[in-house]
């Protein structure tokens, strides 16, 4: 016990002398003299910068694969852009630890010179450029010559006759719909512009100003006439019974009592059959469901409107028609109230159309031309030839496809999705992110070092935005603000509306990986004179990004996929886009896959991303070290502390 | 001259048990203090109200032209701003280092006088590597404290609080973190500041370090000021009981 006690104070002693060291040794005789246990000599031989240099021998094997590593970016193994995007991400690091995510309780007017003063070099500026850049890109290029236009909304997905992609090309949207319009333009003059709307969403769009017509197989109710102005009927038609081919039992619409019948959602079909009673009713979203499901032996009858039909139920030979349609139903083109004389100048365009046999001949180039709409143009016509149009589209859904066919369909699907469908996806969620990255960041520092009622306030935003369904917040923000006066453009709402729901999610994060700062650092920063803000800008934030990187990167991937919700609010992309392209082609499966796969190549590089920034970033290199070393086997002794 | 630190009737309570018992006591500049006493006595609590980390219940302390008291009248606005300039005035070292993980040694000495007092971004970093290579840590500017051992640590937080060029240094058991081997570098940058007349207030088990060092020893004991004076006195002839008891304990 005493001699242990003399030793120590012999070597406190030492070291305090400081000169009186032995005279240096080297990293070898010093390892030796470690081994050999002998732990005064190699205490009182081995300064720091000696330890170090031991370590670094030692450390050799671990340093090549070290730089490996760090000589990939994304997997790939590529110096001088792998340098760029160093030199970028130190910039950035630089970054936020002094100019950018620190609040500072400014008054605007400095907060706005402070702004200015950075407009030559300052990146916080730049950053918001960027970030504005980008939303003005996404905004639509026509807005400009919005005046004239004939703006127009239906839903693509709806599918043939009306509206739908074309086989041949699918960037392109045809339908009878799209000649009618065509045709409506042409008579006054201005160009005809098909805007994409979801149907259930068609009249509210047209009220909040998306487009000033609704066409898309509106039947003129009286409902509908509360909210909106009809043009004269356009079609006219009625509801057609489809059965399987095999069916003998059921031969009117009486004979459906007690058995299972399908339709289209909001349809005239389903308030028939509603009316009609005891009948079990399923209603779908989609024509081609109802009637794979009928065939499928799922449903024992199929109720819909006779355009629909005679595309999707009479080219399948296991289905037939049963009886001539049912009731009848007139489409109108749907104007605001207000907008009395572009009613008038569409009626007049109809009527001109009418009485020159243009519309007919469109209708027969469909193959829809039909009686109920002949006697409503009072015109006397001879049963409808199929037209060519049709004929096209019946084989196209029908024939059977060799390999190298299906290849060359599916390297059709390829443009639309990756041109249209996946720049909108990626966009929506990279602003989506950003969005909620910095409502994150806010709410989680006004969370937890906010006074009372603001406290409350942040906490009542995280419980109220993650426990509602997204869907219906964008319904809100894009469907109901615009009744307070505000309208958001679909964009501006899709970013919005992510952003503030994955914004209580970030909160969360953030207020954890704040948390998770030791204590002594906050203490350390205000010992040093810094305020409470300034130590979270400097200290405290810096450290809790750097935490939350991996549950960030996971919200982000979640974001990503969510963003198909968007579709909702009339946004094209690569969810929408994927079913248009399904009812199109009839192709689930093909379409399917191949968009899935997308969603997961492009989500595919921001995790390899946010991997590389951890690594790079990581406060406690140590702690990498020693996993990376378990990683691959191989290793040296590690740092003592 | 008047004396740099002053200590009137310090008292401060955690809920019933009293952790400070009226604690009066003065350092005169370019002195080295050190507080000895054992365990839970109040060392650190005396030394954190020092710089205001822990806020005492009554009582005075005056750091330069600095008064904290806490019936001032102050507004808490004016009052945390007072906090922080007296704060300014006094650097503090931690028994557990707290530098700063995601900068490097050289970037936690720049931090401070960036943002606090505005310093540009060069003039900063030449202040950082001077202090830095006092220390001894010139060939250790670019690594972040995980790479570095504990003395190391410790100097560069010593380099990062003299950043801030403090009128008074406060250490909170500076050395009880680290491996004994690397007490001495520590203990020997103290010494160098003591000798270019940095007025230094330790709480140290370093026995032999205070009693070479230091101008003057206080020892506490159950939150109260037992005795204070010379090391010589205290060392050599302690008047109370507990105070002999505890150095036998040392030495």
């Amino acid at each position: 016990m005493i001699e242990t006690l003399a030793r120590e104070r012999g070597r406190e002693h030492r070291a305090w002398g400081g000169a009186q060291r032995n005279p240096r040794k080297s990293a070898p005789e010093i390892i030796r003299a470690c081994e050999a246990g002998d732990r005064d000599v190699a205490n009182t031989s081995c300064d720091e910068g000696q330890t170090n240099e031991l370590i670094a021998t030692n450390c050799r094997p671990l340093r090549g694969l070290d730089r490996l590593y760090r000589n990939q970016f994304l997997g790939f193994r590529c110096a001088p852009p792998q340098a760029l995007c160093r030199r970028l991400l130190r910039r950035l690091d630089r970054l936020y630890r002094n100019q950018f995510l620190g609040f500072r309780c400014a008054p605007p007017q400095a907060l706005c010179r402070r702004l200015l003063r950075r407009l030559k070099t300052g990146w916080t500026l730049k950053l918001a450029l960027l970030f504005f850049a980008l939303l003005c890109l996404a905004l639509p290029a026509e807005a400009q010559s919005r005046d004239q236009q004939l703006r127009w909304g239906g839903d693509a997905e709806g599918g043939a006759p009306y509206l739908l992609p074309n086989p041949k090309n699918p960037r392109e949207i045809i339908g009878f719909e799209i000649d009618l319009m065509n045709a409506i333009g042409k008579d006054l003059n201005r160009k005809s512009f098909f805007v994409q709307n979801q149907w259930d969403g068609l009249i509210p769009g047209l009220q909040r100003g998306n487009y000033d017509l609704a066409v898309n197989g509106i039947e003129i109710t009286d409902d509908r006439k509360q909210q909106v102005n009809f043009s004269i009927p356009y079609y006219v038609c009625g509801e057609q019974i489809s059965v399987r081919a095999g069916e003998n039992s059921i031969n009117s619409l009486a004979d459906l009592k007690g058995k299972v019948v399908g339709t289209l959602k909001g349809s005239l079909a389903q308030r028939i059959l509603e009316r009609e009673g005891g009948i079990e009713v399923r209603s779908y979203e989609n024509q081609n469901n109802a009637y794979d499901d009928l065939a499928l032996g799922r449903l024992q009858a199929v109720l819909m409107d006779w355009p629909i039909a005679v595309y999707y139920s009479k080219p399948n030979p296991k289905l037939k028609f049963i009886g001539p349609s049912i009731e009848r139903m007139e489409y109108g083109i749907a104007v605001r109230k207000e907008d009395a004389e572009l009613l008038n100048q569409v009626n007049d365009a109809l009527l001109a159309l009418i009485k020159s046999g243009e519309l007919r001949r469109i209708y027969e180039k469909w193959g829809i031309w039909n009686g109920e709409t002949d006697q409503l143009f009072a015109k006397i016509s001879a049963a409808s030839q199929p037209g060519q149009v049709y004929e096209e589209f019946t084989q196209n859904i029908t024939k059977k496809l060799t390999w190298r066919e299906r290849l060359e369909r599916y390297k059709s699907y390829l443009p639309p999705l990756l041109l249209i469908g996946a720049p909108m996806t990626l966009l929506i969620s990279l602003l989506g992110m950003a969005v909620a990255i910095v409502i994150g960041l806010a709410v989680a520092l006004v969370y937890l070092y906010a006074p009372r009622p603001a406290s409350w306030l942040a906490r009542g935003y995280v419980e109220l935005f993650r426990g509602t369904p997204l869907l219906i917040q964008l319904y809100l923000i894009f469907y109901g603000l615009p009744n307070i006066g505000i309208r958001l453009s679909p964009l501006v709402a899709a970013v919005v509306g992510l952003g503030l729901n994955y914004g209580a999610y970030e909160a969360e994060n953030y207020r954890a990986g704040i948390e998770a700062i030791p204590r002594g650092q906050m203490e350390a920063a205000l010992s040093l004179g810094m305020t409470r803000a300034q130590s979270l800008r400097h200290v405290i934030v810096p450290q809790a990004m750097r935490l939350v990187i991996p549950p960030v990167t996971n919200d982000f991937i979640a974001l990503f996929k969510d963003s198909s919700i968007v579709s909702v609010i009339t946004m094209v992309e690569l969810t929408k886009v994927y079913g248009q392209l399904a009812s199109t082609y009839y192709d689930y499966i093909g379409a399917g896959v191949l968009t899935a796969a997308i969603y997961f190549l492009m989500g595919l590089p921001f995790v390899r991303l946010a991997r590389w920034v951890e690594k790079r970033l990581a406060t406690d290199k140590r702690v990498i070290v020693t996993a990376k070393r378990r990683w691959f086997g191989v290793g040296a002794k590690p740092v003592e502390g | 001259m008047s004396p740099i630190i002053s200590i009137d009737n310090l008292c401060k309570s955690y809920g019933d048990a009293s952790a400070l018992r009226g604690i009066s006591f003065e350092v005169e500049v370019s002195e080295l203090t050190a507080i000895i006493g054992p365990s839970g006595c109040g060392k650190s609590t005396l030394l954190r109200c020092l710089n205001g980390l822990e806020l005492f219940d009554s009582g005075r302390v005056r750091i330069g032209e600095i008064t904290l008291d806490l019936d001032n009248g102050l507004s808490h606005r004016d009052f945390n701003a007072r906090l922080r300039r007296l704060r300014e005035e006094v650097g503090m070292v931690f028994q557990s280092f707290n530098l700063f993980p995601h900068l490097t040694a050289l970037e936690n000495a720049m931090l401070a006088p960036m943002a606090v007092k505005k310093v540009d971004r060069r003039k900063a970093e030449s202040t950082a590597r001077e202090l830095l290579a006092k220390v001894g840590l010139s060939d250790r500017l670019d690594y972040y404290p995980s790479q570095l051992s504990g003395g190391q640590q410790q100097r560069a937080a010593i380099a990062r609080a003299l950043a801030m060029e403090p009128k008074v240094m406060l250490y909170d058991e500076p050395t009880s973190a680290l491996d004994p081997s690397l007490v001495g570098e520590v203990l020997s940058i103290m010494r160098k500041l003591d000798d270019e007349g940095m007025t230094q207030v330790v709480v140290t088990h370093e026995m032999r370090f205070a009693r070479e060092v230091a101008d003057k020893i206080l020892m506490l004991a159950d939150g109260e000021l037992i005795e204070s004076g010379s090391p010589d006195v205290i060392f050599s002839s302690p008047r109370d009981e507990r105070t002999r008891n505890f150095l036998q304990r040392y030495l």
